[in-house]
């Protein structure tokens, strides 16, 4: 059976006794936009409303002002280094787990999982207790003049742990809907594990890998329960862009507050442009890895 | 070796395990064991204690109580969203489809700002709702709201495959033989999508349990009131209290656990299920 032409096939061939009629279509799409524009496009509308409500002068001035920039670029050296080093975690993990068959594949799988369901404050926390001054390795980091927390490198451990499974949970059904045949031809044929890695594996999960990417990179930049944890909220020093739009919001300063938080609002819309188009690429392994898990 | 694992000609087995095995237990694994060996350092007294003082209890009534109403608020609505999504025709479906996902990409500082600034006495809904007597910025509502926010892609995501797969001659069938759309839909349609509706809802629940920046700005975060449980955990470190702190991430770890197990098993179910039908 192919999955992939069957919807279309049966919306066309939909007719009257499988359709429900025109008014009961009409009020069921109403109430979900009703719905869906009350809870998310007037809340994203408004962002952008008062972020330019006072002139676009205050709304760049907000940007262009130190504190800011310095957020700016906290967030984006957070984010070069905790998204690269999940990568190199999402492709080794899901190599293991797709490429070979062995014990206790499943719990390593919730294992990758885990950072999904644990609260961001908590996320937070548990790096204070080992690194924080009453930590297991405050007394040996304070002897040495190390900070980890309320310092950049506290911040990039908490969201490293919050963006751990996204790359890996993307690539992880995708290379095991792909199977092995093709990288045991390539071994068969002479080729060594980084040739057929490079040639046979990564052209075949591009798309899965800068899907997850993508994501990976807008919680890493979004991230606020873990980061406010460990961050110490240090002005032009240890804050990142959601930290910065709380100090604003909490002064008051709501002008410059949503002018930051648009900032935002614009990584995370083109944040979703970029996933759905790269969603159509990869539409049709996604499909058969569901068909795979099924069977 | 060989009972461990199946063989393979392909390379690279050990150093990807390894890796993998080692980056988990840095940044996951001992971390996360960090928190279950600092609250031994409590007596069960102790421990019993810090996590049951009426102020916590409190924050446990909000946190589960929005968390649910949010949740199933999500489950009625993500339903029907998934169905006019899969279903029918409309101007700017694929725009709104996309969009969907919004709570996952938008920070929740930033959704936690503008739903506050919405829901104040003077914000766009809020000045309509004041009048009537219906306070939701700074109240339990306010919570309520974030959460569902934040929560609303979950069933719609879970919902949407399921629909989109389930074949016509099911529903043909059972229109041949009498039933009308509203029989077909209670008797063949919700029960194949119960499962993925199921797991939806606790994935909806499980994250809005933990959610703290869209929270915390809506919330008005008085003690009794409106404090969820994951902002009276930074009160209590900002206070200098580790041991308290320590033992109610624990609490709230044991539940996640606990959620995360049964997301597993619901999910089990859906794809026994689907194997079924």
């Amino acid at each position: 059976m192919n999955a992939t032409t069957l919807p279309t096939t049966a919306r066309v061939r939909r007719t009257r006794a499988t359709q429900e009629p025109a008014w009961v279509r009409w009020t069921l799409i109403g109430l979900a936009l009703a719905f869906l524009t009350l809870f998310l496009f007037v809340p994203l509308i408004l962002v952008f409303y008062e972020a330019l409500k006072k002139g676009t002068d205050v709304y760049f001035a907000a940007i262009i002002e130190p504190d800011a920039l310095s957020a700016i670029r906290l967030t984006l050296t957070v984010a070069a280094i905790a998204v690269p080093l999940n990568l190199v975690f999402g492709v080794a993990a899901a190599w293991a787990i797709a490429k070979f068959e062995f014990r206790g594949k499943n719990l390593l799988i919730t294992l990758i999982d885990l950072p999904f369901s644990v609260s961001p404050v908590v996320s937070g926390l548990i790096y204070v207790l080992i690194f924080g001054l009453q930590g297991w390795l405050g007394p040996w980091l304070a002897e040495h003049d190390i900070k980890v927390i309320f310092a950049v490198t506290g911040i990039v451990l908490a969201t490293v742990f919050v963006t751990v499974p996204f790359i890996a949970r993307e690539l992880i059904p995708l290379m095991q809907a792909q199977g092995t045949e093709e990288e045991e031809a390539a071994v068969a044929l002479g080729a060594n594990g980084w040739q057929t890695f490079s040639r046979v594996t990564l052209p075949n999960i591009k798309w899965g890998l800068l899907y997850g990417t993508i994501l990976c990179n807008a919680r890493a930049m979004g991230e606020f329960g873990a980061v406010s944890v460990v961050s110490g909220h240090i002005r032009g020093s240890t804050n990142t862009l959601p930290l910065h739009v709380e100090i604003l919001y909490n002064e008051y300063n709501f002008a410059a507050a949503f002018a930051v938080a648009s900032l935002l609002a614009l990584l995370a819309l083109v944040t979703l442009a970029l996933k759905t188009m790269v969603e159509s690429r990869i539409t049709q392994p996604k499909e058969n890895a569901n068909e795979h898990r099924s069977a | 070796m060989s009972t461990f694992r199946q063989h393979s000609i392909l390379p690279g087995f050990n150093l990807a395990l390894g890796f993998t095995l080692l980056y988990l237990s840095l940044i996951v694994l001992i971390p996360l064991s960090a928190a279950f060996i600092r609250t031994t350092e409590l007596t069960w007294e102790e421990f019993w204690f810090a996590v049951t003082t009426p102020r916590v209890l409190a924050s446990y009534r909000l946190t589960f109580g929005a968390a649910f109403a949010a949740a199933l608020v999500n489950a009625v609505f993500g339903l029907l969203v998934a169905w006019v999504l899969v279903r029918y025709r409309f101007p700017g479906k694929k725009l709104i489809d996309a969009l969907v996902d919004l709570p996952f990409a938008l920070p929740t500082a930033v959704a936690g700002i503008a739903l506050t600034a919405l829901y104040a006495g003077n914000g766009w809904i809020g000045q309509y709702l004041e009048p009537l007597g219906i306070k939701v910025a700074f109240t339990p509502i306010g919570v309520f709201v974030a959460l569902t926010f934040i929560g609303l892609p979950f069933v719609v995501r879970t919902v949407q495959p399921v629909l989109e797969d389930i074949e016509s001659e099911l529903e043909e069938a059972a229109a041949m033989l009498g039933a009308n759309r509203f029989q077909t839909f209670t008797r063949i349609i919700f029960p194949t999508i119960f499962p993925a509706l199921m797991t939806g809802f606790a994935l909806a629940f499980a994250r809005a349990i933990g959610e703290y920046g869209s929270v915390i700005f809506i919330a008005g975060n008085m003690p009794m009131v409106s404090e969820i449980t994951p902002l009276l955990i930074i009160t209590k470190l900002e206070q200098y209290d580790y041991a308290g702190a320590t033992a109610l991430a624990v609490v709230m770890l044991v539940i996640s656990f606990i959620l995360l197990l049964v997301i597993n098993l619901l999910q089990w179910w859906g794809r026994r299920r689907g194997a079924l039908a």
